[in-house]
């Protein structure tokens, strides 16, 4: 009981804490995200997976455990699509007989921020950690593995390929792009959410939670190497 | 009595989706189409790049020779479990039973039904 309110108190004054270093910049978030990034954790629960369809952009509550804030920062101020069909792809696809196709005019554009406002926000983001914990419980080191022990383990053993992209315009389409996602996302969230990704997004479209560590790190790894061979 | 009988055929083809049908359908959507298709017929905008095509589940002939009990167990263990394409994901970890059971009574509107 006591150890339960002292957890209580410790997060209420972290974020009284964060509230009072990043107000203004927690204000601009609430005026010009909210209205298409969750902010706060949604009750997944009582939502319904109906919700998921509703999604609009990824949820940023948990942003600073999951972006690199050197990418916000680049990204904010020059936006280009990470995910082809978008956050929900049936919404943005029409059926044809020859199959379905991405309605790219139903895709949005995402606002552009100019550097300073870009850096703020990026700060700002990156301390939204509500899962510090699990980020700093994750053990992965990141590694090497070879360019064709790597491509196995994303295309033959685990299928990543059959949603992602590893290089541009080849692979899947309804997930977002890997090819970018050693620069963009932190390594140990790399780890962590291909691992578990129902343990951070209820809602997610990603199957998974069958992969031991050693096939996750082989996995992370080779996002990592495709980043540096794009260099 | 013809007219009664035509208008009972219009009035099957017309009938709303069952409440199961209908979480299916919402099911299918979200996990299954960006494979299987929109509409089911195995064409999703993930194929292009795809080694092996996805299930056609609007195929009757092919639909009709797996249980029930066959479909929840490849969407609950993936392709492999039923001998079938390990491009087919398991969907334990992200659905639950009730919700693999719903996706079972669309499958069976998909291929059968319509």
């Amino acid at each position: 009981m006591v150890r339960t309110l002292e957890t209580i108190l410790a997060i209420a004054s972290l974020v009284v804490a964060t509230e009072m270093v990043f107000g203004a910049e927690a204000e601009f978030v609430q005026e010009n995200c909210a209205s298409c990034h969750a902010l706060t954790e949604p009750d997944f629960e009582a939502l319904g997976i109906e919700a998921r369809a509703e999604r609009k952009a990824p949820p940023l509550y948990y942003a600073g455990d999951k972006y690199r804030r050197d990418w916000l920062v680049e990204w904010l101020q020059a936006p280009e699509r990470i995910r082809p069909a978008g956050v929900y792809p049936p919404a943005h696809i029409s059926s044809s007989p020859d199959g379905d196709e991405i309605d790219e005019a139903s895709l949005p554009t995402h606002v552009v921020l100019d550097q300073s406002q870009a850096e703020r926000v990026a700060d700002y983001l990156s301390s939204l950690r509500p899962y510090q914990e699990r980020i700093d419980s994750v053990t992965y080191e990141p590694g090497s593995i070879s360019w064709r022990m790597g491509q196995m383990n994303f295309v033959k053993f685990n299928n990543c390929i059959g949603c992602h992209q590893d290089e541009p315009g080849y692979g899947g389409v309804s997930g977002p792009e890997l090819h970018t996602a050693w620069d963009r996302l932190r390594p140990e969230f790399i780890f962590s959410y291909t691992k578990d990704p129902v343990s951070w997004d209820p809602h997610t479209m990603m199957p998974g939670g069958d992969l031991n560590d050693g096939a996750v790190e082989k996995l992370a790894n080779y996002l990592k190497a495709v980043s540096e061979e794009a260099e | 009595m013809k007219t009664m009988v035509v208008l009972g055929m219009l009035a099957a083809l017309c009938t709303p989706l069952s409440y199961a049908e209908t979480r299916g359908e919402q099911l299918y959507e979200t996990y299954c189409s960006q494979c299987h298709g929109l509409n089911g017929a195995g064409g999703g905008i993930n194929v292009p790049d795809m080694a092996v095509q996805p299930r056609d589940h609007t195929d009757t002939a092919e639909m009709s020779a797996r249980t029930d009990e066959e479909l929840a167990k490849a969407i609950r263990e993936g392709g492999k479990a039923v001998n079938k394409s390990v491009l087919m994901p398991a969907w334990d970890s992200n659905l639950s039973d009730r919700q693999i059971d719903d996706l079972v009574v669309y499958l069976r509107h998909l291929c059968c039904e319509q």
